[in-house]
C-alpha cells in the first residue's frame, strides 16, 4: 500500500505537484496518466524518495518514509532511458541490488537466473547494455529492479523510448507478469491507451492536481470533467456537449432529431473509418464508423448526411 | 626533486580533481559558480605570479610566514598542485555531466550507499576521464617551471627541480649539463606518457 498525503514540491517558480493525495492498494497496477508537466513522474520519484516534497507525507505499507533515504525504503524503480549500467553486463546489471547487500553468492546465481529467464534475457546474461536493443534494455531494467523483491515496483515512462510495436508487446507481457507476481506497482505514463490497457486504475492527473481516479472502463464512461472526457480517448466538442466519435451515428434521412452535415474526408483505419464532417451551421467533427456501415451508407466525399448522437455528455460546473 | 614533487601533487590533485568535479556537477548549492571558475585560475594565470602570491603569503612578513613553507619542499609543492589544479576536474566535468545522474539514482533504488554507488558506478565511468587528467597533471608537474622558480630559492641540489636545474646550467654556460637534465626531463616526460597509454588498455576491458 502506497499512501501519498497533501505532496507539494515546487521546481523554483514552477509548481509540479500541488497538494496531491493519492493511495495504491496492495497488489494493484496503478497507472498515473497525463500530459507532460502533470506532475505524475514528480509524484513517482517523490514516492520513490528521488524527490523530496515540499510538504507532504510518503507512507509506504503504513511506515512514513518521507524523511527516508530512497536506499532504505525497498523501491524498485524502472527509468525511461534504462538506465543501465554501461559498464556492467547484463548479469551484472540485475546482480547490483543483490551484490551492494552482500547476499551470498549462490543466492545472488539463483536469483540473477530466474529473473533472466523471467524476463527472457536467458541467453544474454553476457552481453554488455549497447549491445541489447531498447526493448530488451528495458526488461533489464525490469529485471534488475525486480531482483531486491521490492515491496513497490515504480515504472516511468517504461515504454516510452520505445517504438509503437514493442510497446505493445511489453505492456502485454508487463500485465503478465504482474497477474503473476502480484507486486505493488505504479506506472507513469502519458499514453491513454497504455493506462487503460495495463492498469486496473488509473490517476488522472493535470497541473499538479489529481482531476479523477478510478477503474480505466469507469473512466472512459464516466469522465469526471471536461478534461478527463478528452484525454481518455477522442471526442468531439460542440458547445458545451461532449459526443465520442464512436457515438455518433450517421442516417441518409433526416428524421427529426437530426442535423444536416456533409462529408469532408473518410479515413480509413483497417477495421474502422473516421468519417470528417462539417455540420450545416459550420461546426466540424468526426464519427467513428465501421467498414460495413460505410460501405453499407455507401459513404461518399462531398455527400450529405444527417447526423445524431446516441450519448452525450454535458458538465455542469 | 621533480619526482618527489610530481609524485605528491600528482595524487593530491587526482583526489582533489575527482572531488572537485563531483561538487561542480552533482551538488547544487550557492557559490557553484565561483567554484568553477577557480578552478579555471590556474590556467589563467601566469605561473610567475602564483609563486608570488605564496611568496606574499607565506615568505616574511606574510600572514602566514615562518612555517618554513617558502624555499623548501612545501612551498614548492603547493605551486605544483596550484598551476596543476585544473586538468583532472576539466577532464572529468564534462563526463560526469554526459553520464547524468539516472545511473547513479538506480543504484540509490538498488539499495547502494553512496560509496558503493561512486566505486560501483560513477567511478568506472569516469576512470578514462580521470587517466587522461592525471597524464596531463603529470606533464603540467614535470615541466612547471615559473611558479616553482620563485618559491624554491633555488638551493643547488635542495631545493633544484629538473627545470630549474636545465636554466641554472644553461645560464652558467654549462651547456652539456643543461641539456643532460634536458634529456632526463623529456625521458621522463615521454615515460610518464608511455605509462599511462600501457595503463587505460588495461582499465579499458570492455
Amino acid at each position: 500500500m502506497i499512501e501519498a498525503r497533501g505532496i507539494v514540491k515546487r521546481f523554483g517558480a514552477f509548481t509540479a505537484l500541488d497538494g496531491v493525495s493519492v493511495d495504491v492498494p496492495t497488489g494493484s497496477l496503478t497507472a498515473l496518466l497525463g500530459p507532460s508537466g502533470s506532475g505524475k513522474s514528480t509524484l513517482l520519484r517523490v514516492i520513490a524518495g528521488l524527490e523530496k516534497p515540499d510538504a507532504g507525507q510518503v507512507l509506504l505499507d503504513g511506515e512514513d518514509v518521507t524523511s527516508t533515504p530512497t536506499q532504505s525504503r525497498g523501491v524498485g524503480f524502472v527509468f525511461q532511458h534504462y538506465a543501465a549500467f554501461k559498464h556492467m553486463t547484463v548479469w551484472d546489471n540485475v546482480a547490483f541490488g543483490l551484490t551492494v547487500r552482500k547476499r551470498p553468492r549462490s543466492e545472488i546465481k539463483r536469483r540473477v537466473n530466474e529473473l533472466l529467464d523471467l524476463v527472457q534475457l536467458g541467453g544474454l546474461a553476457k552481453r554488455y547494455p549497447a549491445q541489447l536493443s531498447g526493448g530488451q534494455r528495458q526488461r533489464m531494467g525490469l529485471a534488475r529492479a525486480l531482483a531486491v523483491d521490492p515491496k513497490v515496483l515504480l515504472l516511468d515512462e517504461p515504454f516510452g523510448a520505445l517504438d509503437a510495436r514493442v510497446r505493445k508487446e511489453l505492456r502485454i507481457w508487463l500485465r503478465r507478469l504482474h497477474d503473476e507476481t502480484h507486486t505493488t506497482t505504479v506506472i507513469v505514463t502519458h499514453d491513454q491507451e497504455e493506462a487503460m490497457d495495463v492498469a486496473d486504475r488509473v490517476v488522472v492527473m493535470n497541473a499538479g492536481l489529481i482531476e479523477q481516479t478510478a477503474p480505466p472502463r469507469e473512466l472512459y464512461d464516466h469522465p469526471a470533467n471536461e478534461f478527463v472526457m478528452s484525454f481518455v480517448g477522442p471526442v468531439n466538442r460542440l458547445g458545451d456537449t461532449f459526443i465520442r466519435p464512436h457515438d455518433v451515428e450517421l442516417l441518409l434521412e433526416p428524421n427529426g432529431s437530426t442535423q444536416e452535415a456533409m462529408v469532408q474526408r473518410l479515413v480509413h483505419l483497417g477495421f474502422e473509418v473516421r468519417v470528417e464532417l462539417v455540420r450545416d451551421d459550420g461546426e466540424t467533427l468526426s464519427a467513428q464508423l465501421t467498414r460495413e456501415q460505410v460501405e453499407g451508407l455507401e459513404l461518399q466525399h462531398g455527400q450529405i448526411v444527417y447526423v445524431r448522437p446516441t450519448r452525450q455528455t454535458v458538465f455542469t460546473d | 626533486m621533480t619526482l618527489i614533487l610530481a609524485a605528491i601533487a600528482v595524487p593530491a590533485n587526482t583526489i582533489f580533481g575527482v572531488l572537485c568535479a563531483l561538487a561542480i556537477v552533482r551538488h547544487r548549492y550557492p557559490g557553484a559558480g565561483i567554484v568553477n571558475a577557480v578552478v579555471d585560475l590556474p590556467l589563467a594565470l601566469s605561473p610567475v605570479v602564483v609563486g608570488l602570491a605564496l611568496l606574499l603569503l607565506y615568505g616574511r612578513g606574510g600572514w602566514l610566514a615562518g612555517h618554513g613553507v617558502v624555499f623548501a619542499l612545501p612551498g614548492m609543492v603547493l605551486a605544483t598542485i596550484f598551476v596543476s589544479l585544473p586538468f583532472v576536474v576539466r577532464e572529468v566535468v564534462p563526463v560526469l555531466r554526459e553520464i547524468g545522474t539516472e545511473q547513479e539514482q538506480a543504484a540509490a533504488t538498488l539499495g547502494a550507499s553512496a560509496v558503493q554507488t561512486f566505486v560501483r558506478v560513477t567511478w568506472p565511468a569516469i576512470r578514462y576521464a580521470t587517466a587522461y587528467g592525471i597524464v596531463l597533471t603529470t606533464a603540467r608537474a614535470l615541466g612547471e617551471f615559473g611558479a616553482v622558480s620563485v618559491v624554491s630559492g633555488r638551493l643547488a641540489g635542495e631545493t633544484e627541480s629538473l627545470t630549474l636545474l636545465v636554466q641554472d646550467r644553461y645560464q652558467s654556460f654549462d651547456i652539456t649539463g643543461a641539456y643532460a637534465a634536458a634529456v632526463l626531463l623529456a625521458l621522463l616526460s615521454m615515460a610518464t606518457l608511455l605509462l599511462m597509454t600501457r595503463l587505460k588498455p588495461k582499465e579499458g576491458t570492455q
